[in-house]
């Protein structure tokens, strides 16, 4: 063993108690610190995963980002237009045959075009508004955030063909049907249809399961008097992280917006983001705690051990070696504090991952803490602790290298 | 003989508010296997002297050449590395760490030094132990060990890296008449047998006038 480790490993020995205290300090903050980051990395992990999962990667519309350019501003240099009147363009994307040619030769992943327009169902007496969505089957069956969350029916009635629609469990209680039920959609057009009931759907997500109704894609073209128009292509891609790169090729080819998830949610991220930089001055507000008590002890060590300074410098050791005695007594207590505070973490990360209950009345249901298991919450949380030790033994070392030999010779003599 | 030591015109002077000079003007020199004592009252600057010629401290002028190498120019790890392999100290009070056993204590210096390997370390300390009648003692704590046996264990330690030159403070000064005349011997079997220069500080002049010779300190000079 090196001598200053042998040296720096009696001295803190020699004060049993309160260098206990000091890694006891130092546990407590690292195990709480891997506790609550498991805690808050998971929840957050989980809500981009819901995201993520439940929303489209890229969301292709027949919209565009910017006012489309009038023929006037192309034909002359300096053009200014004025009364402009809207015009009711529901075309949708043009040439979506073209369009999801050239989205099936390069995107990795899956997409399905659908149509989707805003209607009222209605059945008995009564109605709910709802964004009545005409799909291929096939297709969404990739993208779909409803194919495997049905309690009656199931998403493969719908390509069986017919008049069938697929509902929310909650839009049908509001509605009082049930499966099997016809319920009535009447589009914007004022068109009416009959279909029956052939799924009903429980995603957990409340818009969804009360206010989005499936159809085929050709029934929803009659309803809403559109025939072959598509307003909408859904992405999903293997990797969820390349949807900016995609959504920014896929607008700049076919001319419409094209939004990607982390656009869409662009203030919950940032607000997540936020949520960690809270969390890590947490970290710290505790570490920087936990080194006081480093501090505390290391400087009552130096205070002590002055003669023993004086000794080894008489007897050949420079201030560096007293420096690094010291700095190394303090991160000695940071290091057994990271090891016991990592022991806590695991234990307290797993306790927390055992607690189960139910949130039912926001629609969301969870039955567990959702818990992240990550190296880099040890590795993050011992660094700190390291790093708040090594600044809290470092000041009362530098202070001891320092340390008149001759002056502590004379007062004991 | 050659001289170990050269002093030329040694000053000390502590900057206070009203200055305090502790050493002035002292120019000497110790040749190698010297038995010298060092002198004087109270206060006079015996050991101040002392730990500028073991480079503990810097002078505020003149000039200090220890193994013929100047001191002036040296900075702090050079001057510790000095101490290390050049000087022995032994102090009044034995400044033994109290935590390590008496061959562990004398072992600090040759683990720092790592010239020899940890069982060669374990064998000379036990050698040296030994010598000085302490075999018995090896593994006991300072706090385990007599006065005069902590101070024998400390002269032990100031010979671990075998240096040239044993500076020491006072060493019989906290002993009954009887360690002090072994401690003595020993300090004196250094220089006849083993070839050592030791410069000792001593109120004691009985002890002083079996020496080779004395530098008498008066008010930080040679008197």
């Amino acid at each position: 063993m090196p001598l200053i480790f042998d040296i720096a490993i009696t001295h803190i020995a020699g004060r049993g108690r309160q260098t206990l205290v000091a890694v006891i300090g130092v546990a407590v903050g690292v195990g709480f610190s891997i506790a609550m980051a498991a805690l808050m990395q998971g929840g957050q992990d989980d809500f981009v995963r819901q995201l993520v999962d439940t929303m489209p990667h890229v969301d292709i519309t027949d919209e565009q980002r910017t006012a489309r350019r009038q023929p006037a501003e192309d034909a002359f240099a300096t053009v200014a237009i004025s009364g402009l009147r809207p015009r009711d363009d529901r075309r949708g994307i043009i040439n979506p045959t073209a369009a999801t040619s050239w989205l099936e030769s390069w995107i990795p992943g899956r997409f399905a075009a659908s149509l989707k327009t805003q209607g009222v169902i209605r059945f008995s007496s009564r109605e709910v508004g709802a964004a009545i969505i005409g799909i291929e089957p096939e297709r969404e069956s990739g993208v779909s955030p409803i194919v495997g969350n049905f309690v009656e029916g199931s998403f493969s009635a719908l390509a069986a063909g017919g008049n069938n629609v697929l509902i929310g469990d909650t839009m049908a209680s509001r509605l009082g049907a049930g499966f099997g039920d016809t319920i009535t959609a009447v589009s914007a057009e004022g068109l009416t249809r009959n279909f029956k009931i052939a799924g009903l759907f429980h995603t957990g997500t409340t818009a969804r399961d009360e206010g989005e109704a499936y159809l085929l894609l050709k029934n929803a073209q009659i309803l809403s008097a559109r025939p072959n128009a598509i307003n909408e292509i859904r992405v999903k891609l293997d990797d969820p992280n390349r949807a900016p790169a995609v959504a920014q090729r896929a607008e700049a080819e076919l001319g419409y917006k094209a939004v990607a998830w982390q656009e869409a949610n662009e203030s919950i991220l940032e607000a997540l983001v936020v949520r960690n930089v809270i969390m890590y001055t947490v970290v710290g507000a505790i570490m920087l705690v936990a080194g006081f008590g480093i501090y505390n002890i290391i400087s009552t060590i130096t205070h002590e051990k002055a003669r023993d300074i004086a000794i080894l410098k008489s007897l050949g050791f420079p201030e560096s070696d007293m420096r690094r005695l010291f700095l190394l007594e303090g991160v000695a207590i940071g290091a057994a504090g990271s090891v016991l505070g990592a022991l806590l973490g695991v234990s307290m990360t797993y306790t927390l991952s055992l607690v189960r209950f139910e949130i039912a009345a926001t629609g969301q249901e969870m039955t567990r803490l959702p818990i992240a298991w990550s190296l880099m919450h040890y590795v993050i949380a011992s660094a700190f602790a390291l790093g708040s030790a090594a600044v809290a033994g470092y000041l009362p070392a530098r202070r001891a290298a320092r340390l008149n030999p001759v002056e502590i010779i004379r007062g004991a003599s | 003989m050659s001289a170990l030591i050269e002093t030329e015109k040694l000053t000390r002077v502590l900057p206070e508010t009203v200055p305090v000079t502790l050493v002035k003007d002292i120019t000497l020199a110790i040749n190698e296997r010297e038995f010298v004592a060092v002198t004087g009252p109270s206060g006079s600057g015996k050991s101040s002297l002392l730990y500028l010629l073991g480079l503990l401290d810097r002078p505020t002028a003149g000039r200090l050449r220890i193994g013929g190498r100047d001191a002036e120019p040296m900075n702090e790890r050079e001057r510790a590395r000095t101490r290390l392999s050049m000087l022995g100290f032994v102090f009044q009070f034995h400044f033994l760490l109290p935590e390590f056993t008496a061959r562990e204590n004398v072992e600090i210096p040759m683990r720092k030094l790592g010239r020899l390997a940890r069982p060669q370390m374990r064998e000379r300390a036990g050698e040296l132990l030994s010598s000085f009648g302490l075999g018995e003692h090896l593994e006991k704590r300072p706090d385990q060990l007599s006065g005069g046996q902590r101070q024998r264990v400390a002269v032990a330690r100031s010979l671990a890296n075998d240096p040239p030159l044993i500076l020491a403070d006072e060493p019989t000064g906290s002993l009954d008449s009887k360690s002090s005349e072994q401690v003595f011997a020993i300090l004196e079997n250094l220089v006849r047998e083993r070839g050592k220069t030791v410069v000792a500080v001593t109120h004691d002049l009985d002890m002083a006038a079996r020496m080779d010779r004395s530098i008498h300190i008066v008010d930080g000079k040679i008197g």
